[in-house]
């Protein structure tokens, strides 16, 4: 298991959220989301200028496995979503936590559970256990 | 493979080990008030010898009558192998296997089939079928409001030629859905839809379909209403005739981009009319919008040895997966059907397919020729028609096909019901099947029938 980029937010969906500089927050799904729905072979994107609440869903992955949803961390409107994910979804596996980011959005509240690096990496040994 | 159902002491024996003391009570969380205990308008059952005895009487009812009747179903020349073959053991199945490594031949014919359907309907990508052209319509109007996020609306638009039993199924499947369907009103005179009325709407559709030919057996002008839906941001969905499709401009090339999504009833090619089933539908559409598309996909693919083989593809999209985001509830296909279809056309090949429609459109308009020599029988519209045209008699339909009927012809379809705006009008059909001494026997029995009636 790598190690978790520590200047990111996580959750319990196994997703990673970035504050930007602007104000936006950038989301993806984390390492081991990646490696648990193996190859991903489509990512269904949200419209910009979409309104997400948060615990909603956002996108969908879809792998050789499995699609599954990816759920806004927090309430907001989406401001860009990766396009480059409709011909090479496979970046979000190579390169999870910068290449493969899937949206960005523009905060319109500050709800939405996450944890630090910290916690999340105790969250994931847990579920190991 | 045989199917063998639990007997008795199996299901006891079952029931016992996970102790519940009846199959009621392992259903027992179902409330009773959604529980039946009867259907009104089922009878009740009936023997094997009693019920092959109505089916075959039934079956007899349908025969040795000759069928002017088209309006969505086509009587056509179906070649001896196609049923001889499909229905050999290899292939006599409903549906489509999900086994790869046991089912390379079923589904290498499904692969074929769907090369066929895109190449007909000049799509990029083909399902395995669905169960009619009334409910591919339905699957297309649901599959464009996935596909078409950018639109807000839920309102279908409908050419006036659209079959309107497909109009009614698909408000049955898609209207508790929230989608609604608007018809463009029908030009009477030409017997198309008026394109003038296309001005006056308001609110751009999610999308717009298009039945070509109509089913009047007039054409659309095609490109024009692919264009108009498109500059509204509207998808196209095209509701054709396979047939048809070896002569009029497919679906891929209407208008400047082509329509999105193709679908029809697939049943004139090598399908028998059968007292109306089972029957089987296209859907084709363009790449970028296949993972809406419901239903079965085979792919061709290259096993470890190098070797190309075949299997289920984009099943993602489907409910054995991804259960709640499934795009349909479409658990299976026509596989039969599709087989038939596909060696149907196999063995007619694009020319052969080319001359069935050519032959079905000239019989129809020698029949056109002959029953509007009659006085009280004319023409309705000015237009051109495929192999379908609405004649109008000088008095109500219905009578006259009754005494039609007594004579052994089919004269067609009683439009009262359906189009009252065009007053007493008749759909006649004639396909290859149709000699020029069967085109007599009709008009005879025509003119026959009009005299009799006559001043009554």
């Amino acid at each position: 298991m790598s190690e978790l980029p520590g200047d990111l937010l996580y959750t319990s969906e196994h997703e990673w959220l970035r504050k930007e500089d602007d104000g936006t927050v950038t989301v993806g799904i984390t390492d081991h989301a990646q490696s648990a729905l193996g190859d991903l072979v489509y990512v269904e994107l949200p419209e910009v200028g979409q309104e997400v609440e948060a615990g909603g869903e956002m996108a969908v992955v879809e792998s050789v496995k499995a699609a599954s949803d990816v759920y806004a961390p927090i309430s907001g409107e989406v401001v860009a979503v990766n396009v480059d994910l409709s011909d090479d979804p496979e970046k979000i596996n190579a390169d999870p936590y910068e290449d493969g980011w899937i949206v960005r959005l523009r905060p319109t509240s500050d709800d939405g559970e996450s944890m630090s690096p910290d916690e999340y990496q105790a969250f994931l040994d847990e579920l190991e256990d | 493979m045989p199917y063998i159902p639990h007997t008795e002491d199996e299901v006891e024996e079952m029931l016992t080990t996970i102790g519940v003391s009846s199959i009621d009570e392992l259903f027992d969380e179902i409330p009773p008030e959604l529980l039946i205990n009867e259907l009104d308008g089922v009878p009740p059952a009936l023997s094997e010898q009693e019920i092959s005895r109505l089916m075959r009487e039934r079956a007899a009812a349908d025969r040795g009558a000759l069928c002017f009747i088209g309006a969505g179903a086509y009587e056509h020349h179906i070649p001896a192998p196609v049923w001889d073959l499909a229905t050999r053991g290899e292939y006599y199945s409903a549906y489509t296997p999900y086994q790869a490594e046991a089912s390379q031949g079923t589904l290498q014919t499904v692969y074929e089939y769907q090369t066929m359907m895109t190449s007909l309907t000049g799509m990029d990508v083909s399902n395995a079928s669905l169960y009619d052209g009334a409910s591919g319509l339905a699957e297309a109007a649901l599959m464009a409001v996935r596909a078409n996020r950018k639109s807000k609306s839920t309102r279908v638009l409908l050419t006036a030629g659209v079959n309107k039993i497909y109009e009614k199924v698909a408000h049955a499947i898609a209207g508790e859905q929230g989608l609604s369907f608007e018809r463009l009103p029908l030009d009477i005179d030409s017997g198309s839809t008026d394109l003038a009325a296309l001005d006056s709407e308001q609110e751009p559709p999610v999308a717009l379909v298009i039945q070509q030919p109509s089913f009047l057996g007039t054409y659309e002008q095609v490109d024009r209403l692919t264009d108009w839906a498109h500059e509204q941001g509207a998808l196209v969905i095209a509701v054709v005739n396979p047939t048809a499709l070896a002569v009029l401009s497919e679906p891929g090339s209407w208008g400047a981009t082509g329509a999105d999504i193709a679908c029809g009833e697939g049943q004139p090619l090598g399908v028998p009319l059968s007292s109306g089933g089972p029957y089987f539908g296209i859907m084709a559409c363009k790449q970028e919008i296949v993972r809406q598309m419901p239903g079965r996909i085979v792919g061709r693919t290259t096993d470890l040895d190098g070797n190309p083989g075949f299997t289920l593809t984009l099943q993602a999209r489907e409910q054995h997966i991804r259960r709640t985001k499934a795009t349909s509830n479409i658990c299976t296909n026509q596989g039969l059907a599709v087989t038939a279809a596909t060696i149907y056309m196999s063995l007619l090949g694009p020319d052969g397919l080319r001359r069935v429609a050519l032959a079905s459109q000239a019989q129809t308009a020698k029949l056109v020729e002959l029953l509007t020599a009659i006085d009280g029988v004319e023409r309705a519209f000015s237009a051109a028609h495929f192999h379908e045209a609405v004649l109008r008699l000088d008095r109500p339909v219905a009578p006259v096909l009754e005494a039609l009927a007594d004579k052994g012809v089919l004269g067609g379809y009683d439009l009262s019901g359906s189009y009252p705006e065009l007053g007493n009008a008749l759909l006649v059909c004639a396909t290859e099947t149709k000699t020029d001494e069967d085109l007599q026997v009709y008009r005879d029995a025509l003119v026959n029938v009009m005299a009799s009636q006559a001043g009554k």
